[in-house]
């Protein structure tokens, strides 16, 4: 039995003293942008492999307007604040809502669009959206989003919850039926209906607001940052910049 | 480290835990029941035998466990005909397509593994039992079977963590594993290091008890090992 103990110890030393090693390294003057690319239209991977959407399209007019040199990286959407406070990267322009869970972990900007999570059900479903009417159903969110706590806080006890790595695979599996409903970003779904594949889909009940807008997120300590990033917001809100990149995903205002 | 995160997330990785080691118990016990017969198949003669356990072990081991669950889970599902079908009760559920998944991945190396202790039986072994007239199906059960279960052991050991630490990938589709309650953890804390930690050690105590287990069963199956009763 001593001999289990010590090993067990050993073990644990070994984990802890592996995990202390992810050690942040320091920036350069690059500002390094850290976006998801599976949530289109607002930031995805195209064919070519670049990264695109709206996320991108604002980043890219923030960087111009800070007159930085920007980097863009890809990082799946449950390791992307970790990520952020790993230093991985600099912000977080990867429609990320303000809450104020995240709040006391990063920083945020200004909002730079609203957003309102939506249930969606397959056509004619009738589906009742209070809890009663929820009550058995297997709904389904992406992890660590607003739709996937307001699930786990309001109706852990009431429906199944699935959880997605991705809002791609929520969708896939709404659309092969193993899903009764799945409770997502609005706009996201806005743009899926349209699609073959959320072609037999709607949106069913109210929209639930579940923060204060979508802003980019920044290591606490990193003000500088993020008050150049809310004064490039501005600029771009002024100067129609912000407009033009609306009108190429939306036809009505996002922000 | 938030030690206070981490004490609090283990009643909830517990749970976790139990979906882990009954995902891997049913497809290891899945998985040898098929890989006995196909290894047994494998090592025959007859192409017609030989050849479609080539090819399944082929495809099994070639191509990542990750792909095999979402082939299994996604790919499937886009079909109409499966929706339709008989077995979609079973193929709705993440649980059913990663026991699925699993069992299909781990059955293709235990065949390779059963076969190479088949390869390894004495060839003495098998003159003496045919010398004495043995039928084929009883040369496999009394000879030939038993000594390649005592040869494949070690690998077999390899394959049984192996496959606990493949379980991880049932957290992609949906299921609340070890590390997809670990995952679902930290959407919230934001603390990877103090989850992935816990679960770490949680996967380290389950795989000293394989070893265990494994040495038991070696000691076992070797009885011309031991010393003899004085």
């Amino acid at each position: 039995m001593r001999r289990i103990t010590l090993g067990l110890v050993g073990a644990l030393a070994l984990t802890l003293a592996v995990a202390g090693l992810v050690n942040p390294t320091s920036a350069g003057d690059k500002v390094r942008i850290g976006t998801e690319g599976a949530y289109p239209p607002f930031n995805l991977i195209d064919e070519s492999g670049e990264l695109k959407g709206f996320d991108v399209d604002i980043a890219l007019a923030l960087c111009d307007k800070m007159g930085a040199e920007c980097e863009l990286v890809a990082q799946d959407w449950d390791g992307i604040i970790p990520a952020l406070l790993a230093n991985k990267y600099d912000a977080i322009i990867a429609s990320m809502s303000i809450t104020d869970e995240r709040k006391k972990s990063v920083d945020f900007t200004d909002k730079y669009y609203s957003n309102l999570v939506r249930y969606v059900a397959p056509k004619g479903s009738g589906l009742d959206t209070s809890s009663v009417g929820l009550a058995g159903k297997s709904i389904g969110a992406q992890r660590a989003t607003v739709a996937a706590s307001y699930l786990e806080d309001n109706l852990a006890d009431v429906v199944s919850i699935k959880l997605y790595d991705t809002q791609e695979n929520a969708n896939l599996d709404l659309g092969n039926g193993r899903l009764d409903a799945m409770l997502a970003d609005g706009l996201v779904i806005y743009d899926w209906l349209k699609t073959d594949e959320g072609a037999g889909f709607d949106f069913v009940g109210e929209g639930l607001s579940l923060d204060d807008g979508i802003g980019i997120a920044v290591r606490k300590e990193d003000t500088a940052l993020r008050d150049n990033l809310n004064q490039a917001l501005a600029a771009i809100l002024a100067d129609g910049t912000y407009e033009k990149i609306n009108a190429k995903y939306f036809p009505f205002s996002i922000y | 480290m938030n030690l206070e995160v981490m004490i609090d997330s283990i009643p909830r990785l517990l749970d976790g835990a139990l979906v882990t080691i009954q995902l891997v118990a049913l497809a290891l016990a899945i998985g040898i029941v098929l890989a006995v017969p196909f290894a047994v198949m494998r090592v025959s003669r007859r192409w017609w035998l030989s050849g479609p356990v080539y090819g399944y072990v082929f495809f099994f081991r070639g191509t990542p466990l990750l792909v095999q669950i979402f082939l299994v889970y996604y790919g499937l599902s886009q079909f109409e005909a499966v929706r339709q079908g008989l077995l979609w009760p079973l193929l709705r559920e993440p649980y059913w397509c990663a026991i699925i998944a699993f069992s299909l991945n781990t059955a293709a190396y235990t065949t390779e593994i059963i076969r190479g202790g088949i390869l390894g039986v004495p060839h003495g072994e098998i003159e003496a039992a045919r010398a004495l007239g043995m039928s084929k199906f009883l040369l496999y059960r009394r000879i030939v079977l038993p000594g390649a279960f005592r040869l494949a052991l070690p690998a077999y050991g390899n394959e049984i963590i192996f496959m606990l630490k493949g379980s991880a990938l049932a957290s992609t589709i949906t299921l609340l594993d070890l590390t997809g309650v670990a995952r679902t953890i930290i959407a919230r804390t934001y603390m990877p290091i103090e989850l992935f930690a816990m679960a770490g050690i949680i996967y380290l105590i389950l795989t000293f008890f394989i070893v265990q287990a494994i040495r038991a069963a070696e000691h076992r199956l070797s009885p011309q090992t031991r010393p003899p009763p004085s």
